[in-house]
């Protein structure tokens, strides 16, 4: 009787007459097909873009650059991967079903490198561990040499970097795999005979396995996507690459069939965590008593507490140390009028970037809401498909049709336009925000759809038989109900625009340089130092969504 | 009773992908009355609400209200337009409203004097008053549906629609609740249909009920017409309880049946001598220890104030008798009965 919640508007039979109402039904689509045709344009013309191939460059480019790019890429990911699980799933292990000195700190202390972004990071660590830093420096004081310490400059650095950087993902969704349903799984495999160790090898880890995938692919998808951190270590990526061959080499073409190969891999990965995962999720019973856990002494105990504050220390806390001691020296002569541009400009670019999203995600969440149709969903699948995408792609996509759409204007109106006029849409904001707008509409949507999944129809059909509808129940029911999603999507969205750094790059106008760009600009030239004021404004606003983050994970009580 | 009713579907049907959800359906309601559709989860009643309200078009047939069209096959008034209220199964309560911003949700054609007036006004009829400034979450179940119900009569409805409405509360609040809104919507002087697939509440709640069965409706009636004078089988089965006995006409009123010859006021239709089978509910079979007629204690349920016999006749025939409890007799026992019905129902074979 209730099969109506999931008619498709298409299936109605034969000869059925098209009610008052039916227009609607295609509006609400054609919304939606409006907003992913950001993120679906781009992707269209990066996939047609070896129709027209530039003989020299392309040469150049699969003789020299594309070994040692697939190289590169093949050694990020498995060194990212190895890395991020290592780092994240024993600290997830560990914080889950343990109870050690510090416990309740690392808990929360663990996601904190998520607020700095892996671009920051690099040139902090660079700073701390290469010759010149202060740990070598102290290495020579008391041993006279430091030859012996491995080079950070390398693959090794990057990949130390990295996982640094992105094993939070791993440590988040492990802790809430193991915590949610490890415990009464692991005291049957207790009472089968099985000690703790075996559990956790014949248990909770293949239990945990389909988590365990989607953190490592998060990670590695962050490490495709990369720009900052691979351009800081000067190593060649699929990224920097395409960077290079829009901005050094002047061809667009190569660019994009650059871009091309990195979103095959890219959809590459999503199709493996998908087959790996085969859409086995096991259900967590959700565990209502607060669990016991194994208390941990003498030295298990300090062990587990030495290698989270290790892990702390490396990831979060000596890199922050290492901008606050620059900041302290350059902060005179940094804090200017400048500076405070670079600030208005991010934060400017972060409000209406997320203004523009959160309005979107609502559109998209209240589209599918109207329509329930697969056609519908599929549209909103589509516009959502961005964070998957890297930023340099998405700026090469979109821009290759702003400009053919500029040309065609100027050769349409010519005599209208002011003399020599080259650009109309090209290098404006509205084109930047586009771009954000599709690498970060899955980041807002998916606030304001769980938001929008706790109000029922009943609610609605409610409101509509007390005359409440159209904009007036939009306005009276969903916005107040979805007050809290959408404050959420307008954070994360912001602090996510704000550490962009290849988007912003590539599509900003002229002069309009943030505090990513400030980075960027500075740590390509080695001045480590005058990149940290930026670095540390992006840490502290950084910080916002993890203690949300933070906040959330105590209230469903599983972790406290 | 006026002449004209307020409500009246007429042959209504809806239909999903070739599948019928409600087939020629018809009913009316006067002003003032309480109908109800009663009948099992997937029997369609549910759909018919949601078309009086306004949530689904209709496939065939006609609504008018006070005699105005509400929806036929072209026409679909949608729901905010109708003057329908609905009281939800879930009770659809904003949460992010007080008690009296979601009474007065529907009110924004009044003035702000008014409506506060007005909010006062349902919250004292549904005994909340001193609760206007709670949130939903902070009430009970029982309170919950009385914000429901007060919010969707707050704008004076034409009619209202209650999707069972007690089907969220535990057993012994459901009585107790129906019976309170039976009384504030006759206070209301409301017109209202309820959905419920509970005879008790059906019986306790409507002046009307119709038993539904495969998008139709089997019977439009009275309670009491209901239970005495199920329309067909399929009624005499769904409402109360009772069995089947096979017997020949032996009068323009009356019919032989093995407990003896069953009369009724009326003549029941059918020509002498034919075969037809008489609905014998278990208050019509009386024990009674001087009857000559003997049955057999096949199963007994012990009810509090009496007991429900299962009763082998010689024959082999198994009738239902309802004895005041200190008639305790055990399994197997011989015990006298009689025949005491005041109703014949009987159908033919």
């Amino acid at each position: 009787m209730h099969g109506e919640t999931s008619s498709p508007a298409t299936t109605y039979p034969p000869g059925w007459r098209k009610p008052a109402w039916w227009p609607a039904v295609s509006r609400w689509q054609a919304l939606a097909a409006l907003i992913s045709s950001v993120t679906v344009l781009p992707l269209l013309v990066i996939a047609l873009s070896f129709a027209d191939v530039n003989a020299d460059i392309w040469a150049h480019l699969s003789e020299f650059v594309l070994p040692r790019l697939l190289a590169n890429t093949a050694l990020l990911l498995l060194g990212v991967g190895v890395g991020v699980l290592l780092l994240g799933v024993p600290l997830g292990w560990l914080v889950a079903v343990h109870e050690f000195p510090g416990r309740r700190v690392f808990n929360w202390a663990l996601m904190l490198p998520l607020a700095m972004p892996a671009y920051v990071m690099a040139f902090t660590q660079i700073g701390l561990l290469d010759f010149s830093g202060v740990l070598q420096s102290w290495l020579r004081e008391v041993w006279g040499s430091s030859a012996w310490f491995p080079p950070i400059r390398s693959r090794g650095g990057v990949v130390l970097v990295m996982s640094l950087a992105l094993y939070p993902y791993v440590y988040l969704l492990a802790r809430d795999a193991f915590a949610s349903q490890g415990r009464r799984a692991l005291e049957a495999a207790q009472s089968l005979g099985l000690s703790p160790w075996q559990g956790f090898w014949r248990v909770a880890l293949p239990m945990a396995r389909p988590w365990l995938i989607g953190g490592v692919s998060l990670a590695l998808m962050e490490a495709l996507a990369d720009f900052g951190t691979v351009s800081i270590f000067s190593f060649d990526a699929f990224t920097t690459a395409i960077y290079k061959a829009w901005f050094a080499m002047f061809s667009l073409s190569s660019a994009s069939q650059l871009s091309s190969l990195l979103v095959l891999l890219v959809f590459a990965l999503i199709w493996l965590e998908q087959r790996l995962r085969g859409g086995r999720a096991y259900h967590a019973g959700r565990l209502a008593q607060p669990q016991s856990r194994l208390p941990l002494h003498g030295w298990p105990a300090a062990l587990a507490c030495g290698f989270a504050s290790l892990v702390l220390l490396l990831a979060f806390v000596l890199p922050f140390g290492q901008l606050l001691v620059w900041v302290a020296r350059v902060w005179e002569a940094d804090l200017d009028a400048r500076y405070i541009d670079f600030v208005w400009h991010s934060l400017a670019l972060a409000i209406m970037a997320a203004g523009l999203v959160t309005l979107c995600a609502l559109a998209l969440s209240y589209a599918q809401r109207r329509d329930p149709s697969p056609t519908a969903r599929l549209w909103v699948r589509l516009a959502t498909l961005g964070y998957a995408v890297p930023g340099t792609v998405l700026a090469v996509g979109l821009f290759i049709p702003v400009a053919a759409l500029d040309n065609l204007l100027i050769a349409w109106l010519g005599a209208a336009l002011p003399e020599g006029t080259t650009a109309i849409f090209k290098g404006t904001l509205a084109v930047m925000l586009l771009a954000y707008l599709a690498r970060f509409a899955a980041v807002g949507f998916s606030s304001v759809d769980a938001a929008m999944q706790r109000i029922t129809r009943s609610q609605e059909e409610t409101a509509r038989s007390l005359g409440v509808a159209g904009f007036a129940l939009l306005r009276r029911v969903h916005v107040p109900m979805l007050r809290g999603g959408l404050l959420t999507a307008v954070l994360m969205v912001c602090v996510d625009v704000m550490k962009e750094m290849p988007i912003t790059l590539m599509t900003r106008p002229f002069g309009w340089d943030t505090l990513a760009v400030r980075i960027f600009e500075m740590t390509s030239e080695g001045e480590w130092e005058r990149a940290a004021l930026p670095a540390v404004a992006l840490v502290l606003v950084g910080l916002l969504p993890v203690l949300l983050l933070a906040r959330a994970s105590s209230h469903t009580g599983a972790h406290r | 009773m006026t002449s004209s009713p307020l409500l009246q579907l007429d042959a209504i049907s809806q239909r999903y992908a070739r599948h019928s959800v409600v087939e020629q359906l018809s009913l009316s309601l006067q002003r003032g009355e309480i109908g109800c559709l009663l009948g099992s989860s997937g029997c369609g009643k549910t759909t018919v609400l949601r078309c009086i309200a306004g949530f689904e078009p209709l496939s065939g047939g006609r609504i008018l209200i006070d005699g105005q069209l509400l929806a036929d096959a072209r026409l679909h008034t949608p729901a905010h337009k109708r003057q329908i209220g609905m009281v939800f199964q879930d009770y659809g309560l904003f949460p992010h409203l007080t008690v009296a911003g979601n009474v007065g949700f529907g009110l924004d054609a009044l003035a702000r004097d008014a409506r506060a007036a007005q909010v006062a006004r349902m919250l004292a009829l549904v005994g909340l008053d001193g609760l206007a400034q709670r949130y939903p979450h902070e009430l009970s179940g029982g309170q919950q549906q009385r914000v429901a119900l007060a919010r969707a009569l707050a704008p004076q409805p034409r009619l209202l629609l209650l999707d069972e409405p007690f089907s969220n509360l535990d057993v012994s609040l459901r009585e107790r609740l129906g019976q309170e809104v039976r009384d504030i919507l006759k206070a209301a002087q409301a017109t209202a249909i309820l959905v419920t697939h509970d005879q008790h509440e059906a019986f306790a709640m409507a002046d009307k009920v119709g038993v539904m069965e495969q998008g139709r409706i089997m019977q439009w009636d009275s309670p009491y017409n209901l239970y005495h004078q199920p329309a067909n089988r399929m009624v005499a089965d769904f409402i109360g309880q009772g069995v089947l006995l096979p017997g020949e006409v032996c009068a323009d009123a009356c019919i032989r049946i093995e407990l003896g010859e069953a009369c009724s006021l009326r003549p029941h239709g059918f020509a002498a001598g034919s075969r037809v089978e008489v609905l014998l509910r278990p208050d019509d079979v009386a024990h009674d220890d001087a009857s000559p007629l003997r049955a057999r204690v096949a199963a007994r349920a012990f009810r509090g104030a009496e007991f429900l016999y299962t009763l082998a006749l010689p024959s082999g025939q198994t009738v239902l008798s309802l004895a005041p409890s200190h008639h305790d007799h055990a399994i197997g026992e011989e015990i006298g009965v009689r025949l005491d019905a005041e109703h014949l129902v009987a159908f033919a074979i």
